[in-house]
């Protein structure tokens, strides 16, 4: 009994670091621009099947291609910032929520199109199998990936403390008109906002890859559950898309355990209206 | 958009006439199809308008209150043999009693948090329908094949009567906004989308207004849900409580100009036909092109019309007066 | 002394570590003019929110015409009738300057006609009148913040607050600004103004009070105040004082 109580929370902890690296990305380009990435599900998906491909057909490993999935959509999120997020930067809020729609429609379709829907998984990756703590397994790849999680969104924690960049970053976060007083350019922090949001979530997507399921609809709930993560944590919240993503992931888990693992989503989408009524900025924000 | 121009008033009878023509001249049922698709969802594009046009609540979890609708008045008339002319008002009723319940905990919340809430909302009401015995879970709700009548609300050897029926919902629903939007409900919500401050300071209790303007759009897109249950006479989560009919209906008040009456009108006639069009030409073989050419369209709206096509097109209007 | 309008006891405000308000207690008559002044910071614009419902007081109370409404939500308390404008200018962009009026005369009117007609009748008054069917996001600043007294008019109000209203009006539209101020008065309604256009708080008031971090330090009619030894120094510093 305890052992299964530990097995939750292990689970919980293992899906909620992802979670959180995936967050991280989203609540950048939030916290920067005050734009709603819709599509950001389906980037990790464009993200999971780079890796996918990779291994395909050049037999690489998902970690090695970490790199690759990174840059792939750091371009992918530049581009789409460039061409048309920045379009309706300026127009009807609106606008701004709906046209992330738009890319999140062409691009699992655009999957659907180039893919097929059918489900895709990596047979042999790297890292396999499972470690035993006690009676507890442990699975291999998906410690992996949430370690790796971790060490990524510690990574960009001290990108944005430390550089000159990443402080222009949170600069511009804070506070829009006073970065542009300073000299910043606010176009060009936008679309690194957007290009490493996009990137971080990329990773995630190798990450995932190494044992989840690989379809092109697969961004659809990952999505929804990082807009709720977000606002859970506090809009633009580094810290608090981190620690929301930890807290999802036992909200999901635990939730599906004790009450009916059909319903586990529904739980992590009830407690988050509940936070936002009691608290609406959010747990840090 | 309070008192009509007379140009206005030619140009409205004219559509009506030929909107009520038009199924005499249709060959097909496709086109009957599709028109009947366009009204639905400019009926829900009106009522979405409501709560968000108006008062600024861009939800996008409409869907919830289609799919509540739809089940309450088939469950009502599979299991109790209730007439769906009853149903699609517990319908409405149940899914305005709904809206109020999520309302409330949203009532502080504006712009993107509250579109984040709704689709949470949405996807809680999806889940749980897809596990709910009562109603046929993911299995989905088939209605019984009844005798063709207006009181069973039920064609089978034309969709004359269906196209008939949702038009006239579609006025009702034009005239209920056209009522509220020149009311003192209107105006209130206005201030509410304007902000907080400005509705307190003139002594409008906001959380009063939200929850009227959320339970209006509620129960008129409750009524939709009914009528596609008649129509299509099958149910299932998958089919009438996803994500993507919430787009839609922001998308049709979006497109035609959210903030006033005659827009959503106009966005479904230009939506609905292309999107229906591309998926019978494009998207049988599953290719998801028809999809990726819808998207595209919803960027291209986003970026070069947001402000929708009512603004254009009543700012020629002025200019060429 | 005619009757008691406002009565502000012991109003005590904090954000967090900073006291904004510090126990301070006033009172307006029906038909007077009462003036808040005092330097920037000084916790002004906190008071009149704490006084109409836009933030609860820490301590103290506020009653009006006798009954108490510090715990009332701003809305209540427009409806028994206090009206207030904001430093920031707070009217409805999507609106014409009527639709705006007629947005704070549904309060007492519920038809949309009769609505109209009190709004029509304000703008009247704030000679508002010819631009009625002008975007509200149109007019110049000073036009706004008569559009914002007509809305707060609109409303019925029997103590209207003003919150800065000659803030940024050129001296032509200061002296405009003052007369429909006059007006306003005149026609029963009380005011109660914050402000730091001496020239303006001089002519019109018919009591002063000043404020400073957050404390009244002086109340009394305009002239005696500006002369008050502790109302210069809170304005300008030791060193003037002193030099003086």
């Amino acid at each position: 009994m305890f052992d299964q109580l530990l097995q939750q929370i292990v689970n919980s902890l293992l899906i909620g670091s992802v979670y959180s690296l995936v967050a991280i990305g989203l609540t950048l380009i939030w916290g920067v621009m005050n734009i709603i990435n819709f599509a950001h599900g389906d980037f990790l998906m464009i993200g999971m099947f780079i890796a996918f491909w990779m291994y395909t057909l050049y037999g690489i490993d998902p970690l090695l291609s970490i790199p690759l999935c990174a840059a792939g959509l750091f371009l992918l999120g530049y581009l789409v910032y460039r061409f048309i997020v920045s379009k309706v930067m300026g127009g009807p809020g609106l606008a701004q929520l709906v046209v992330t729609f738009g890319v999140s429609i062409f691009l699992a379709n655009f999957a659907v199109m180039l893919w097929t829907p059918d489900f895709r998984l990596i047979d042999h990756p790297l890292l396999s199998g499972t470690w035993m703590i006690g009676a507890v397994p442990l699975s291999i790849p998906k410690f992996a990936a949430s370690l790796g999680s971790v060490i990524v969104s510690a990574a960009v924690v001290l990108f944005l403390r430390k550089t000159k960049t990443g402080k222009a970053i949170l600069a511009t976060e804070m506070n829009r008109d006073s970065a542009l007083l300073m000299g910043i350019n606010t176009d060009r922090v936008n679309a690194l906002s957007f290009g490493i949001g996009s990137a971080l979530v990329g990773i995630a997507g190798a990450f995932l890859s190494m044992y989840y399921y690989i379809y092109p609809q697969v961004g659809g709930l990952f999505g929804l559950i990082s807009f709720c993560i977000v606002a859970f944590g506090g809009f633009g919240s580094i810290e608090g898309a981190f620690l929301a993503g930890i807290v999802i992931g036992f909200v999901q888990t635990l939730g599906g355990y004790f009450f009916d693992p059909a319903y586990k989503y529904a739980i992590v989408f009830m407690v988050y209206l509940i936070t936002v009524w009691i608290r609406p900025q959010g747990l840090l924000g | 958009m309070r008192t009509f121009t007379s140009r206005q008033v030619s140009v409205s009878a004219v559509v009506l006439v030929l909107l009520l023509f038009f199924p005499l001249v249709a060959r097909g049922s496709f086109p009957m199809h599709v028109m009947i698709m366009l009204f639905m969802f400019a009926m829900m594009g009106v009522a979405w308008n409501i709560m968000g046009g108006y008062a600024g609540m861009f939800s996008f979890g409409q869907v919830a209150f289609f799919g509540i609708g739809a089940y309450t008045s088939s469950y009502l008339l599979v299991t109790h043999h209730i007439s769906p002319w009853i149903g699609i008002f517990v319908g409405g009723i149940l899914a305005a009693l709904t809206a109020a319940a999520i309302g409330i905990p949203c009532s502080n919340l504006r712009g993107h948090y509250f579109a984040i809430a709704s689709i949470a909302f949405g996807e809680i009401v999806r889940i749980q329908f897809n596990n709910w015995k009562l109603i046929g879970a993911a299995e989905g709700l088939t209605l019984p094949m009844l005798p063709e009548s207006f009181a069973n609300f039920m064609f089978h050897s034309s969709k004359a009567p269906y196209y008939y029926i949702i038009l006239g919902f579609l006025l009702a629903a034009l005239i209920v906004c056209y009522l509220v939007a020149t009311s003192k409900m209107g105006f209130y919500f206005r201030a509410i989308k304007e902000s907080h401050e400005v509705a307190k300071v003139l002594g409008i209790n906001f959380v009063h207004y939200r929850l009227m303007a959320i339970m209006i759009s509620a129960f008129l897109t409750a009524m939709a849900g009914t009528f596609y249950a008649q129509y299509i006479l099958y149910l299932d989560p998958e089919s009438v409580l996803i994500l993507p009919i919430s787009v839609q209906i922001v998308l049709v008040a979006m497109l035609g100009g959210a903030g006033s009456v005659i827009g959503p009108v106009i966005g479904a006639a230009i939506l609905i036909p292309v999107s229906e069009i591309t998926r019978v030409m494009l998207g049988h073989k599953g290719t998801g092109i028809d999809m990726m050419v819808y998207g595209t369209l919803i960027m291209l709206i986003s970026v070069y019309q947001p402000q929708g096509v009512w603004g254009l097109l009543s700012s020629i209007g002025r200019r060429a007066r | 002394m005619s009757a008691l309008c406002l009565e502000v006891a012991g109003i005590t405000k904090r954000f967090g570590g900073l006291l904004a308000n510090d126990a301070i207690s006033f009172a307006a008559h029906d038909g007077e003019i009462v003036s808040i002044i005092g330097p920037n910071g000084a916790g002004k614009s906190t008071l009149f929110s704490c006084i109409t419902g836009f933030y609860p007081p820490n301590a103290g109370t506020v009653r009006f015409r006798g009954q108490d409404i510090t715990r009332l939500g701003a809305d209540r308390i427009c409806k028994l009738g206090i009206a207030r404008t904001f430093q920031i200018v707070q009217i409805i962009t999507d609106m014409t300057v009527l639709e705006n009026v007629m947005t704070g005369a549904f309060l007492r009117h519920a038809r949309n006609g009769a609505a109209r007609a009190r709004a029509e009748e304000v703008l009247r008054f704030t000679g508002l009148i010819d631009k009625q069917h002008m975007a509200a996001t149109a007019l110049t600043i000073a036009d706004k913040k008569r559009l914002e007294v007509s809305m707060a008019l609109a409303t019925g109000p029997t103590l209207l607050m003003l919150d800065e209203a000659m803030a940024g009006l050129t001296p032509v539209e200061l002296k405009d600004m003052i007369v429909l101020i006059r007006q306003v008065r005149n026609s029963g309604v009380t005011l109660v103004i914050v402000e730091h256009v001496m020239e303006a708080v001089m002519e019109l008031s018919d009591r002063v009070i000043v404020i400073n971090s957050g404390r009244k330090i002086v109340e009394g009619p305009p002239a005696e105040v500006v002369r008050n030894p502790e109302v210069i120094q809170a304005y300008l510093g030791e060193r003037y004082h002193a030099g003086r």
